[in-house]
Order: C-alpha cells, then structure tokens, then sequence
C-alpha cells in the first residue's frame, strides 16, 4: 500500500470497528479526499458517517467538538495544514481544553488530519509544518508518519486515543520516500519495507519512537519527510549516525532520545517547519536538560529557514539530504 | 440605533442612541402588540416563519394580561415553575454580587433583566437535550435541578468546587443537568451545540441540543459557521441570539443590528426563524417550545432572537454609568420579566402577592442556607481552595510523564 491507501485503510477498519467513528471534511465525502485518503468510505458505510462539509475549518472542528461531546469519535479532514488556522481557537481553546476545562465531564476524543509538509512546489500555502504550533497546546497530541506501515497504525490509534490528536501527513510521502532529490524518478512505497501493510486492525501505539538506523556516532531526531532524507544524508556522508523517527512529538518518547543520546555523545535534529520557536527547539532543551554531562558538542539543528515557505527556491529551502550531511559531518567531526 | 459619527467620506462608527447623562432613548424599536402574531404549527413552512423576523413574538402586555393562541402551549404549571426559577435565580446572583463584594470572590456576573430566557428555554426542553450556554444562562441550572451550593463552590473555587479549582468563577460545567461546559471564548459554543445536534440525527436519537450566544459575540466568526452547518445539515438545534444590546461597553450596532434584526440574518441561512420579546416568560416558553417540536420532529434547526435588556453591569469588573445613561434600565419599553410575570401571576388570579412573596422569602433562605455551608467549606480567597495538586490531573486522561515530573517539581 501506498501511504493514501493506508490511510484510507485505517478509516475503513475504524468505521467497520465503532459505528461512532464518523468522518468528514471539505471534499471527503462523495470525491473521497483530494488526495484520495477517504475514498470510497460514503459509498461502503453512507452519508450519515462519511459526508462533505461546507469550506469552513472553524465549523468542521468546532462541530466536531461538538459530535465528540455527544459521544460519537469524529475523524476530521483540514485540506491543506496551511489552512487549519481558522480552527485554531476552536483546537486549542476548545478541544484541547474539553476535559481539564470541565474537569472530565466532557471530552473530545477526535482525530485532525491534515497533509502537512513541503516539497512538492506548493508554495506559502500547501507547504508549510505547523506542527509547533500544536505542540505548545497543553491537552493536544500531535503525531506525523513517515511511511504506510506507521501511517496505518498510528491513525487506529489516534482514532482510539481518549484525546484530541493532530494527525499530519506529510503529503510529500502519500506515493512513496522521498530522499529530497526531486530530479530523481521517485520510488514508489511497492519495494520499501514499511510499504507492506496488513490487512485489518493493528495500531502503531503513540509516544513510541523508532530507531530507523542504529548508530554509534550521532543521534539524529526527525520525524516525517525528514527521516528519508536523514537516511540518505546518512548513507552518502557515511557517519555511523542513529536515526530516531520520532513518530509522535506530543507525547515524546523521551526514554529512546535520553538512551540514544547518551550512546553517541552528539545530537542533531531535523525539521522542514521554520527554525525559530520550532519543535526543534523543544528537543534542544530536552536533550541539552537530559544529556548534559554525555555531550561532546553543540547540538545541531537542520531545519526550513525563518521565512515563508517559498515557491522557486524550494529546494534552496527544503532541508535536503547535503544540508543535513554536512550537519552530521561537523557535529561528529567537533571536538 | 440613531446617532452614527459619519465623515465626508461616508466612514462611520456606530453609536448608541444615549449615552450618560441624555435621556434613555428606544424610539428605534417597534415592539409591535402582543398576540397579534399568529400561532405557528410546529410543521409550519419556512415561509410562515417570516412575519417573525422583524416583528416580535409577544404574549403578555405591560400590564400582565396574556394574549393570543401563543399563549395556549403554556400551562398554569409551567408559570408557576418558571417563576420559582426566575425567583431562585435573581436571588442568586444578588447571594453572589453581595458575596464579590465582600470580597469572598473575585469576580460573577449576574443576569439581571434576561432571567426569562434561560429559565423559559429550560423548560421547553427536556431531560437529555443539552444547553450550551454562555455565562449569562445561570437561569437553566434553576430548572434543571442543580444544588446552588455547588455553584457556589465553584465561584468560591474551594475543595467542593465541582471543577476542582481550574475555571474561572461563572463557567460552570454541569452534564448531568444538561448544561455544557462554559469556554471564555465567545462564540465556539455555537458550532459545538450544532455538531452535537448533528450527533444525535446520525445516531438516530431524539435529544436536541440549544446554542446560545449575545449579540456582541455574534460578530465572531462561529456564529456564521455555526448558522451554516445547522442549515445544510438540519441539525435539531435550536439557535438563539440573547440580544441585550450591549457587549460590555458597545452597543449591538457594531454586531450589525442597526441593518438587520438578529432573526433576519440568521433567516438569511435558510432557518425559520423567530423574534420574541425575552422579557415575555410566556412567548419565551412558547417560541422555544415550538422550536423543540420541530427540530425533534426532523424538520432541522429552529433560529430565535430574544430582544432583552442586560439590567446590570457587564460583570463585576465593569461600570455601566460610564457609558450609557443610569436611567436606561428604569425606562426600557419591555420592563422587567420577573415583575411582569409575578404581576401575570396575581392578574390572572393564579396566586396571590403573599404566595409570591413567601416564594421569594424562600428563595433568599435558601441561597443564604447554600451560601453559608459553600463559604463553611471555603473560599479561595481565604486560601482555602482546590487542593494545589489536582491542577495537573484530567488535561489528558492520563498523566503523561512530562507532566508527572512537573507535578513533582511543583512538590506534589
């Protein structure tokens, strides 16, 4: 399966699990997605629990918050991350605040998926990496797969989870990896691994990292299209570097970064969103509160540079597999 | 409203007809007769609903007679349990501005003038339909049976306090009663009472949900989507507008109501909609009641602008005199629902002044009975609230490690 169809899958076992898992979105109902992720789902289980929404984010999750106060699981679709920003004051007053604001009588146990990430030409709004954003939100997890397998098995288990999840996706990886050079035919999932999907249920549980590559010279932190990219900086900079796929950032898989990091001494981490007050930062002062005393340099982050995300210099922007080897390089190289 | 500041160039900025020190001025409305509207079927068509939209929905005259086939969906019951309701709540929030006062607590907000909405909207609905009110719906709690001492506690933010210290005094959250969690934020209330609606239609079930919003926050834009959804889904949802004129300082201009009433805009989506005098506890009874019946029956979601009057301060952090004239309230056309109805009460010969008057000795008995065991348990600002460590407890359903080591740090 491709990352889509994985997806896709993982809404059509959910829906065949809970009748009270209902999805919706701008384009999700009859179409199926814009990119496909909800196809076929009104046709197999009806309107009632697949539908199309009017173009109006604040409504889509403000009603959802509503639906899930009621009792049902709603699995909300934002087309593009770079336009979930009208419902952040229903996301972060609201969903976020549902169970602590009422001491646990209402809750939203809703899932928002959203196609996160750039390189694919999309200019300032269908490229952006909002995911700092959420992170800061006290009473939201928030989860991003790099690949099918995860895909699949994270979104069951956000679907699950007790609590509001922002589920992005980065729209770069639906067809297949990608290494960060887009002059290269891409690859397709058919032939990876982690394309290989089970039929039915299985989850992929939240706040568990995966260790992609193990190393011994550097741990690397990332988290969707950058564990592809992290890979192939790896492979053509040959520093024996441990990549940690991070999976979900809310909650964090602490204990796999504490270890890692003790292990290897050094530390870089790899975002696309911009750099300032980013998710990065974050896990610089984790690992820096952590790992103070295993430190044998300064920590490195490679990451989208402090502007908005540009149309012609994207790959002058995208972190590409040369920024983040060269990165490798001078971290294990310092003294 | 009269009086806009326009320049040359056409720009203006909306104000009130009076402001401190002129005299009240509601010249700008048409109250139109009460009982000269007709008696809508609850299956009634869209179209029907038009007469309502600029007109007023109204029952009662000013001298306490019912007129009209409107009046006929409301019992000699209803009345007697709306003004024990209206009764309890004004005595409350008199209880609670005496106690922000006294300094027991730092801040309420009262209802004073809009009492008739809230209790008439309760008692059209029924057991497991849920409010999803504002901070100015403390009417619905009256009906629908909660303890006033675990109000209070709440606004004492003590060891009682059924939200464990973490909200601000006034926003309640009380599922059992039907009364959704109150959110600070103006306006996402309204979409939420849409989805929940919408929940119950997937779900096949018959409880129906009831937003509120007042006319400031019907600029955000949640009103807007929330009227929306309620239309293209036909979400049995009753949507109401409490237009008291004012959000705080501003008058309902700057929400538009000097272009279009309420109901109009919200008629605008494609909802029936109805204007109904929110100081008429009959015609609130009745408009909400025929609102119930039809979204209950499928017929989708049911629009309501009650025209009120907010009698007191925005809250307790607030000073009216400072812009708009003192005299406003005394002189308001619709005058004042608990008066009106309790002089319906005796009018009609459904009881008597002393009947009345042991009601509401009652009513300060009992909210003096409530407050003394609250303030026995504590107030927050005795330093006797929440215990200190539950802060950290229910922002997920479980504690996530992080927030495990901060609980510590925090010495807990």
């Amino acid at each position: 399966m491709n990352m889509i169809e994985a997806i896709r899958d993982a809404h059509d076992v959910a829906m065949e699990r809970d009748d009270d898992v209902v999805v919706f979105g701008e384009d999700a109902g009859y179409f199926g997605g814009v990119f496909r992720c909800t196809a076929g789902l009104q046709e197999k289980y009806g309107a009632n629990r697949c539908f199309d929404s009017p173009i109006a984010e604040s409504g889509i999750v403000g009603t959802g918050i509503g639906m899930a106060a009621y009792g049902l699981k709603p699995v909300i679709e934002i087309q593009f991350a770079d336009y979930i920003t009208p419902a952040y004051d229903q996301i972060s007053q609201e969903a976020a605040r549902m169970r602590y604001r009422s001491n646990g009588e209402f809750t939203c146990p809703i899932v928002i998926r959203t196609p996160t990430g750039g390189g694919i030409y999309g200019g300032q709004t269908h490229s952006q990496s909002p995911e700092a954003i959420f992170t800061h939100v006290c009473g939201l997890k928030v989860v991003i797969p790099s690949n099918p397998y995860d895909a699949k098995g994270l979104l069951l288990a956000s679907i699950e989870d007790p609590d509001p999840v922002i589920f992005l996706e980065p729209k770069r990886l639906y067809n297949g990896p990608f290494e960060g050079y887009h002059d290269r035919a891409l690859k397709g999932w058919k032939d990876h691994e982690d394309g290989k999907v089970p039929e039915g249920y299985y989850t992929v549980p939240l706040g568990k990292a995966k260790t992609v590559r193990a190393g011994k010279d550097v741990t690397v932190l990332c988290y969707g299209n950058m564990v592809h990219v992290c890979e192939a900086a790896q492979a053509e900079s040959g520093v024996d570097a441990e990549i940690i796929d991070l999976r979900s950032l809310i909650p964090l898989d602490l204990e796999a970064i504490e270890a890692s990091v003790k292990k290897t001494g050094r530390c870089v981490i790899v975002h696309e969103a911009t750099k300032t007050s980013g998710f990065g930062g974050e896990l610089m002062s984790l690992v820096q509160e952590r790992c103070f005393y295993h430190l044998e340099a300064p920590i490195v982050r490679v990451t989208g540079w402090d502007t908005p995300y540009p149309h012609a210099q994207e790959w002058t922007y995208f972190p590409g597999p040369k920024r983040v080897g060269d990165a490798l390089k001078k971290v294990v190289e310092a003294k | 409203m009269t009086g806009s500041k326009t320049s040359d160039r056409g720009f203006r900025v909306p104000q009130p007809p009076a402001r401190p020190g002129e005299a009240p001025d509601f010249s700008n409305f048409d109250f139109g007769e009460p009982g000269k509207l007709p008696l809508l079927d609850a299956e009634a068509p869209v179209e029907a609903f038009e007469p309502f939209h600029d007109g007023l929905l109204r029952v009662l005259d000013m001298d306490g007679k019912a007129h009209g086939d409107w009046a006929s969906m409301v019992s000699e019951e209803d009345l007697k349990e709306a003004l024990t309701a209206m009764i309890r709540t004004r005595a409350f929030d008199q209880r609670m501005m005496r106690a922000q006062r006294q300094g027991k607590t730092s801040f309420y907000m009262q209802c004073l003038g809009e009492e008739a909405i809230a209790v008439g909207c309760a008692l059209a609905l029924r057991d497991g339909d849920m409010h999803f009110p504002t901070y100015r719906q403390q009417g619905i709690l009256f009906v629908n049976g909660i303890d006033p001492e675990a109000m209070m506690n709440q606004i004492y933010s003590n060891k009682k306090d059924p939200l464990e210290g973490k909200q601000l005094p006034v926003l309640y959250s009380f599922k059992d009663n039907g009364f959704f969690t109150i959110s600070g934020n103006l306006g996402t209330q309204w979409p939420q009472a849409v989805g929940w609606a919408m929940a119950s239609a997937i779900k096949g079930d018959d409880k129906i949900a009831m937003a509120y919003i007042g006319d400031g926050a019907t600029a955000e834009g949640d009103w807007h989507q929330g009227n929306l959804f309620a239309s293209v889904y036909r979400a049995p949802v009753i949507l109401s507008v409490v237009n008291n004129q004012w959000a705080i300082s501003t008058t309902s201009a700057f929400a538009g109501a000097d272009k279009n009433t309420f109901a109009t805009r919200m008629a605008s989506y494609g909802l029936p909609a109805l204007r109904v005098d929110g100081n008429d506890i009959i015609a609130v009874i009745a408009a909400t009641r025929l609102a119930a019946e039809r979204a209950r029956a499928g017929l989708g979601a049911v629009a309501i602008e009650f025209l009120t009057y907010r009698g007191g301060a925005h809250s307790t952090s607030d000073d009216p005199t400072k812009y708009r004239p003192k005299e406003e309230l005394g002189s308001w056309p619709l005058g004042d629902p608990l008066d009106r109805l309790k002089q319906h009460m005796t009018v009609s010969g459904l009881m008597t002044d002393e009947e009345i008057a042991a009601l509401e000795e009652a009513a300060e008995k009992e909210m003096r009975e409530a407050e003394n065991r609250a303030e026995e348990v504590g107030l927050v600002h005795a330093g006797e609230g929440a215990d200190p460590a539950k802060m950290f407890e229910k922002v997920y359903e479980e504690m996530p490690g992080r927030l495990l080591e901060q609980k510590k740090e925090a010495g807990f």
